[in-house]
C-alpha cells in the first residue's frame, strides 16, 4: 500500500462518483456525494443507520437508479452499462440472500452458472473459496442448518466466485458475535492480499472502520470527512492526557513554560492534547516539579472524530451511547472541539 | 489472477459490433432461462413436502370424487362415465396450479432475499421470467406424466397418441398460466397476499373451468362465466385428447356436447382451444417481463 497517496491517480481508479444523489419522495437519502476509490483499496463507508450507506451501495451496484449525478464502477457507467458493472462486482448484502433450501455448494454452483464462470475454473474456484472460508466440510449441508457467521462466510465466498474486481460488503459483520466478526475480517484482509481486489464496505462499527485504508464518514446523506483513519484521528490534535496533580495551577504553568502545552484545569485534573503522548510522558514524569498523583492517556477514536464532525454519536441506537457521550464531554480537552 | 477475464470481451462488444452484441444478449437470455429453471427444479426436488403435496393433491381429488360420485352420476355420454370425464380435468387443474405457483416462487425469493442475488447478477430480466416459467412448466409436465402413469388405476385407457398430444398441450397451458402467476408475483410483496389471491381467484376460476362438470350444460349465469374463463378452454383441450376417440367412436349424444366449448353456436376444436390459451399466455408473459423490469 502506498500510504503517501491521499487521492488515487486516474489510472487506478475503480469507483468514482460525482454528485451522486438519490431521493425517496421528498426525503434526500443521499445528497450528491463525490469520491473515488483506487484499485486494491479497502474503502469504508462509516456512518449511523439511515445515513445513506446502503442507498449508495445499491446505486453503485445498479440495483437503484440515482436521482442525480454520475458514477462509474470498474470503468463502466452505472446507468448505461449495467450488465458490465454487474459482471465486474461481487456483492454481499446486509440481509442474507442465500437459498436456504439448497446446500452450500448448490448455492455456489447457481452463482457460477449465472455469471458464466467457465467449467474448467468453476469447481477449482469453489473448492478454493470454501476452503478459505472454512466451509468445505459443510459443502453438502443445507444452508438452513448454518449459523449466522457461516452464512455470511458463504455469501462472501459466493461474492468472490466470479473473480470480481470489486467486492461490495454492506455491513458484513452486522449481528455477528465479536469472535465471528474478527474471523470475517481476517478473511477479508487475507483476500485482499491474495487477489487483486478492491473492497468497498459499509459499517457502523468504529473498530471495523479502523481496518480500512481510507474511510468516508457519512452522515445524513453527506460525506463529512474522507481520509485514512490515522489522519482523521490525528486531526483532533493527538492523544488526550489527563494528569491528577496536587496543584493544578502550577502544573499548567509548568507545562506551558517547559513544553508550550496549553492545558486546562478541572478540579484536581489537568488536561492537554499531544500527539505521541506515550513517548512524551516518561520524560515528563521524571522531571516534573509538581507531584503527579495519576495519569490517563486516551487515544481519540473514530467515534470522537465522528462526534466532533457531526455533533452526535454514531451509535445513537446503542444504550451505552449516553454514557459514552457523557464520558466524552467530561474530558475537558474535548469541550473546545465541540464549540 | 488465476481465472479468466471477461472485460476484453465486453469491450469488444461495446465497441459496436451490433450483430455480435445481439448474439451475446441472446446467449445471456438463454443462460438466464436455463439457470433459473435449473434452480426451480432443484428446489422442487429438494422440498419433500412440496413434492408430496403436488403429487398427492390430484390423486386425492381423483380418488375421493370419483369413488364418492361414481354411483350418483351415471355416464355423461355413451361410454364416458364420471371418472373418465373428470380425469383429464384433474390433469388440467394440477397443471394450472403448478404453473401459477411460479409466481409464488418469485414472491418467496423476494422474501428470503434470494431475488437480490438474481437481480444483481448479469442475467437479464426476461431470461429470469422465462426461466421461472420453464421451471414451472417442467414441474407441471412431470405432474401430468405421473397422473398419466396412474391412468390404468382409474380405468382410463391410454394410447401413444394421447401421450404425444398431451405433452405439447400441457407445455402451452403451463407457460400461459405461469405468465399469469409471474405477472402477479412481480408485484406482490408477501406470500400471504399471493395465497389469498390464489384462493379467491385461481380456485374459483379452476372450478368454473369445467373440471368437474361439462360447461355446455349448466345454468345460464354459470355458462357465461365459464365461457369467459380462459381456463375452460385449457381444460377442454386436455379433455378432448382423452375423449375425442371415445365419443366419435360411439357417436355424439343428442343435445349438449361434453367436449368442445360452444360459443355462439360454434363448438371449439382442440387447435382453437390451445391457440386461445396460448395467445393470452404469451401476452401475460410479455406483461410479466415488463412488470418485472419495472417493479424490481
Amino acid at each position: 500500500m502506498n500510504h503517501e497517496q491521499k487521492t488515487p491517480s486516474a489510472s487506478e481508479i475503480v469507483i468514482s462518483t460525482a454528485g451522486l444523489a438519490r431521493n425517496f419522495g421528498h426525503t434526500q437519502a443521499v445528497k450528491g456525494i463525490s469520491f473515488s476509490v483506487a484499485e486494491g483499496e479497502v474503502f469504508g463507508f462509516l456512518g449511523p443507520n439511515g445515513a445513506g450507506k446502503t442507498t449508495t451501495i445499491s446505486m453503485l451496484c445498479t440495483l437503484l437508479a440515482p436521482s442525480a449525478g454520475e458514477a462509474t464502477v470498474a470503468g463502466f457507467d452505472i446507468r448505461s452499462k449495467r450488465t458490465e458493472v454487474r459482471r465486474s462486482i461481487g456483492l454481499v448484502f446486509q440481509d442474507p440472500t442465500l437459498d436456504e433450501y439448497l446446500t452450500a455448494i448448490q448455492n455456489l454452483r447457481f452463482h457460477a452458472y449465472a455469471y458464466g464462470v467457465p467449467r474448467r475454473v468453476r469447481d477449482e474456484r469453489i473448492h478454493e473459496l470454501l476452503n478459505l472460508m472454512e466451509l468445505w466440510d459443510r459443502r453438502n449441508s443445507s444452508v438452513r442448518e448454518f449459523s449466522g457467521g457461516m452464512k455470511r462466510r458463504l455469501e462472501i465466498a459466493r461474492g468472490l466466485l466470479h473473480h470480481p474486481r470489486i467486492l461490495f460488503l454492506d455491513e458484513p459483520t452486522l449481528g455477528l458475535d465479536p469472535q465471528t466478526r474478527h474471523r470475517i475480517w481476517k478473511y477479508v484482509l487475507d483476500l485482499r492480499r491474495r487477489e487483486s481486489l478492491t473492497i468497498f464496505l459499509t459499517t457502523h462499527y468504529m473498530d471495523e472502520a479502523e481496518n480500512c485504508d481510507r474511510i468516508a464518514i457519512i452522515d445524513d446523506g453527506e460525506i463529512v470527512a474522507l481520509d485514512r483513519p490515522e489522519v482523521l484521528k490525528n486531526s483532533l490534535g493527538g492523544d488526550v492526557v489527563t494528569l491528577r496533580v496536587e496543584d493544578g495551577k502550577s502544573a499548567v504553568a509548568e507545562l506551558f513554560a517547559r513544553y508550550e502545552l496549553s492545558a486546562s484545569i478541572e478540579g484536581d485534573r489537568v488536561c492537554f492534547k499531544l500527539p505521541g503522548a506515550e513517548e512524551f510522558l516518561p520524560g515528563l514524569m521524571r522531571s516534573f516539579s509538581c507531584e503527579i498523583l495519576g495519569v490517563t492517556v486516551r487515544r481519540p477514536s473514530l467515534d470522537d472524530v465522528f462526534l466532533s464532525l457531526t455533533g452526535h454519536s454514531i451509535r445513537d441506537d446503542r444504550p451505552a451511547t449516553g454514557q459514552q457521550l457523557r464520558r466524552y464531554l467530561n474530558t475537558p480537552g474535548m469541550k473546545s472541539q465541540l464549540n | 489472477m488465476t481465472g479468466f477475464d471477461l472485460q476484453p470481451r465486453v469491450r469488444v462488444l461495446a465497441a459496436g459490433d451490433r450483430a455480435r452484441w445481439r448474439a451475446f444478449s441472446l446467449r445471456q437470455s438463454l443462460r438466464g432461462i436455463w439457470v433459473i429453471a435449473y434452480r426451480e427444479l432443484l428446489r422442487f426436488a429438494r422440498e419433500r413436502s412440496r413434492l408430496a403435496s403436488t403429487l398427492g393433491m390430484p390423486i386425492i381429488f381423483m380418488v375421493v370424487f370419483s369413488e364418492g360420485l361414481k354411483r350418483q352420476i351415471g355416464a355423461l355420454a355413451v361410454g364416458v362415465d364420471f371418472v373418465k370425464f373428470m380425469y383429464p380435468g384433474i390433469i388440467a387443474m394440477s397443471v394450472f396450479i403448478n404453473a401459477i405457483f411460479s409466481g409464488l416462487s418469485v414472491v418467496w425469493d423476494r422474501e428470503i432475499g434470494f431475488l437480490k442475488e438474481v437481480l444483481v447478477s448479469p442475467l437479464n430480466r426476461s431470461g429470469v421470467v422465462l426461466g421461472k416459467a420453464l421451471g414451472a412448466s417442467v414441474i407441471a409436465l412431470f405432474q401430468a406424466l405421473v397422473m398419466l402413469a396412474l391412468a390404468p388405476l382409474f380405468g382410463v385407457p391410454l394410447s401413444l397418441r394421447i401421450v404425444l398430444e398431451l405433452i405439447p398441450i400441457v407445455i402451452v397451458l403451463a407457460f400461459s398460466l405461469a405468465g399469469f402467476g409471474l405477472l402477479i408475483g412481480s408485484r406482490m410483496r408477501s406470500q400471504q397476499g399471493f395465497q389469498v389471491l390464489v384462493q379467491m381467484v385461481v380456485f374459483p376460476l379452476t372450478f368454473l373451468a369445467g373440471v368437474f362438470f361439462p360447461v355446455n350444460n349448466v345454468p345460464r349465469w354459470m355458462e357465461i362465466v365459464s365461457k369467459l374463463n380462459p381456463l375452460t378452454y385449457g381444460v377442454d383441450a386436455i379433455r378432448r385428447i382423452f375423449l375425442v376417440g371415445e365419443i366419435s367412436a360411439t357417436g355424439q349424444n343428442s343435445g349438449h356436447s361434453i367436449i368442445g366449448v360452444t360459443v355462439f353456436g360454434h363448438t371449439t376444436t382442440t387447435i382453437e382451444d390451445v391457440a386461445l390459451v396460448g395467445v393470452l399466455g404469451a401476452a401475460l408473459l410479455i406483461g410479466a417481463i415488463f412488470s418485472f423490469n419495472r417493479h424490481t
